[in-house]
């Protein structure tokens, strides 16, 4: 039981980006930009060719029994990487995890055989109510503690390293008395999971609790990071008429959110990036132009840089 | 609860119980950056949470959605959210309360079909992400002998679901689902549904007179003989050939097996 826990965090069990099955071709992501699956876009994606380097899903829209959502995943996953975003793990809850939900994400997991499998430093759940929203938590040597064994318990079950995302927050707690990229750092080294960095989610936290996302970025473990997810986001106002960022998804990527990218690029190399578009979903040449422009800047990175790092480079 | 001693609890407790609850204040603790006041970013969560759900009953009722306009559906909606919010992180089981919820919802009064066409959308929905099956093929039923048949006992396919109507239920529904304009809806019968999904598209349709009785005796294990004295009790207009050769069109039953001889075959007569 233990032993698995340990390789993962000793980093002897990776995520599986390229590793081929007998039921799917190898595919390679590293480098790579992608979208998010929408079902509207399945013909146009089809009469495509080869537009994305990959898609990603929300693995709790694939939690039914069978039907129409499986049929496309299947017929996606045979030309394409699939990675696998959970939403509703509710890892950050001081609860106990939903072990019948876990159950039905490792089935996911093995059906799918997913590039990269990935969840939220958030929770969801309280109690036996379901809030579909991704909640923020108090930074504390207990939330650390219980954030740390809800991850060895996925990692464990699922038998291989999940990719944590940085969260997009418009509240603080008093009792916080770590810094958010100090958490992350902890939950990384502690549990040997990887990291997604959203970097919408930097941008927006950032003017939301007044900090300077070049000094998120500084202080954040890059080294750490196998995945980027890049999305809009809109604008409103707090109480005090200030600009207060809403974590919308359902525009394109804002200007300052790519010139962070170019600057997180710079600093790691090319790391698969995924567009995400979850509201008001464009037609497929407006998301695929999002994620064609993400690859470009990708491409540019790669030419540059001639070392890999992270996750996506770690398995060949 | 195991978990109900550690001292963080707290903080999930108390940020939740607002979230659904605007009578409440925003929780202690919680706060902008510097002396910044949080009612407004607290907001953010609550409208969230609250729009989010609305929006899932919306996907899944589309059609009573349209019946009652945006407005009316939306604080329809807002009030069932508050009053039986998911349980379930999986948004496409929400709303199996919302058809009851309806029923007694006073607004909703002079519209008493409109529980049971958010029942029908309600299980179109169930059979669209219930498992896969291949359903009953004609020839199987056909390579029954006729002196066995009163005896066939049949499996319902995963999707299946029916629902009987003392409105035109399945009328009103599928007008709404359509994209064209809904005229005038003149029926005034009560209409039972039928659904399926064979494969990966559900169907909808009306049952003939007794076809309800029929496939629900089936659906409950009792043999082709006995379901069909149901049926013929229920509506002596039951036309037992034609509901059996549309019930295999739509795909209601996944397999069927020969009970061993009994008292059933004497009750075909």
């Amino acid at each position: 039981m233990r032993g698995r826990t340990e390789e993962i965090r000793e980093g002897r069990i990776m995520q599986a980006t390229s590793r081929g099955s007998s039921r799917f071709p190898a595919f390679e992501i590293e480098g790579r930009a992608g979208a998010s699956l929408k079902h509207s876009h399945i013909e146009a994606i089809l009469a495509d060719g080869a537009p994305v380097g990959f898609f990603e899903v929300h693995a709790e829209n694939y939690m039914g029994a069978g039907g129409a959502p499986h049929a496309i995943l299947e017929r996606i996953r045979r030309d394409y990487p699939v990675l696998l975003h959970g939403v509703c793990m509710s890892i950050g809850a001081p609860q106990p995890l939903d072990t019948e939900h876990l159950e039905r994400f490792n089935r996911l997991v093995e059906r799918y055989e997913p590039a990269i499998v990935s969840e939220h430093l958030a929770w969801s759940t309280h109690g036996d109510v379901f809030y579909n929203d991704l909640l923020p938590l108090p930074y504390t040597r207990e939330t650390l503690t219980t954030v740390c064994e809800h991850i060895d318990q996925v990692q464990e079950r699922i038998a291989r390293p999940i990719l944590l995302e940085n969260p997009s927050t418009y509240v603080a707690f008093d009792e916080s008395d770590y810094t958010e990229t100090d958490f992350i750092r902890e939950i990384a080294g502690r549990t040997g999971c990887g990291l997604l960095l959203d970097v919408n989610n930097v941008f927006v936290s950032a003017i939301n609790h007044g900090f300077s996302a070049l000094q998120y970025l500084a202080t954040f473990p890059l080294e750490e990071v196998g995945e980027i997810h890049l999305a809009g986001h809109r604008e409103q106002t707090d109480d005090e008429g200030d600009r207060l960022l809403i974590d919308s998804h359902d525009g394109p990527v804002a200007d300052a959110v790519w010139k962070l990218y170019e600057i997180v690029l710079g600093r790691c190399g090319p790391i698969p990036t995924l567009i995400e578009w979850d509201g008001d979903i464009p037609d497929w040449r407006t998301l695929k132009g999002e994620a064609q422009a993400a690859q470009a800047i990708l491409e540019r990175h790669a030419a540059r840089s001639a070392t890999g790092h992270g996750y996506a480079n770690a398995v060949g | 609860m195991p978990w109900a001693d550690r001292r963080h609890t707290d903080f999930a407790a108390a940020f939740a119980a607002p979230l659904l609850d605007p009578e409440r204040p925003t929780p202690h603790g919680v706060n902008g950056p510097g002396a910044k006041a949080a009612r407004s970013r607290y907001g953010v969560y609550r409208n969230n949470v609250t729009i989010s759900l609305i929006d899932a009953l919306s996907d899944t009722f589309p059609a009573v959605e349209r019946i009652v306009g945006r407005d009316f559906f939306r604080e329809m909606a807002r009030l069932f959210v508050r009053a039986h919010p998911p349980t379930s992180p999986l948004l496409f089981e929400y709303g199996h309360a919302l058809a009851d919820f309806i029923d007694r919802f006073e607004p909703a009064a002079t519209m008493p079909w409109l529980g049971d066409v958010a029942r029908i959308e309600r299980a179109w929905l169930d059979a669209y992400h219930a498992p896969d099956a291949e359903p009953l093929r004609p020839e199987a039923l056909g390579a029954i002998g006729p002196e066995s048949l009163g005896s066939a006992v049949f499996q319902p396919h995963p999707a299946l679901h029916i629902l009987r109507s003392s409105h035109p239920a399945v009328t009103i529904f599928s007008a709404n689902r359509r994209q064209e304009p809904v005229g005038r809806i003149s029926e005034r019968a009560g209409e039972d549904a039928l659904i399926t999904r064979p494969h990966l598209e559900v169907f909808v349709r009306i049952l003939p007179p007794g076809g309800a009785a029929f496939l629900m005796a089936l659906r409950s294990g009792q043999p082709l003989a006995d379901a069909a004295a149901h049926a013929f009790d229920a509506e002596p207009q039951f036309d037992l050939a034609a509901n059996i050769a549309g019930m295999l069109e739509a795909g209601a039953f996944a397999s069927v097996a020969i009970n061993p001889p009994s008292h059933s075959e004497e009750s075909l007569r």
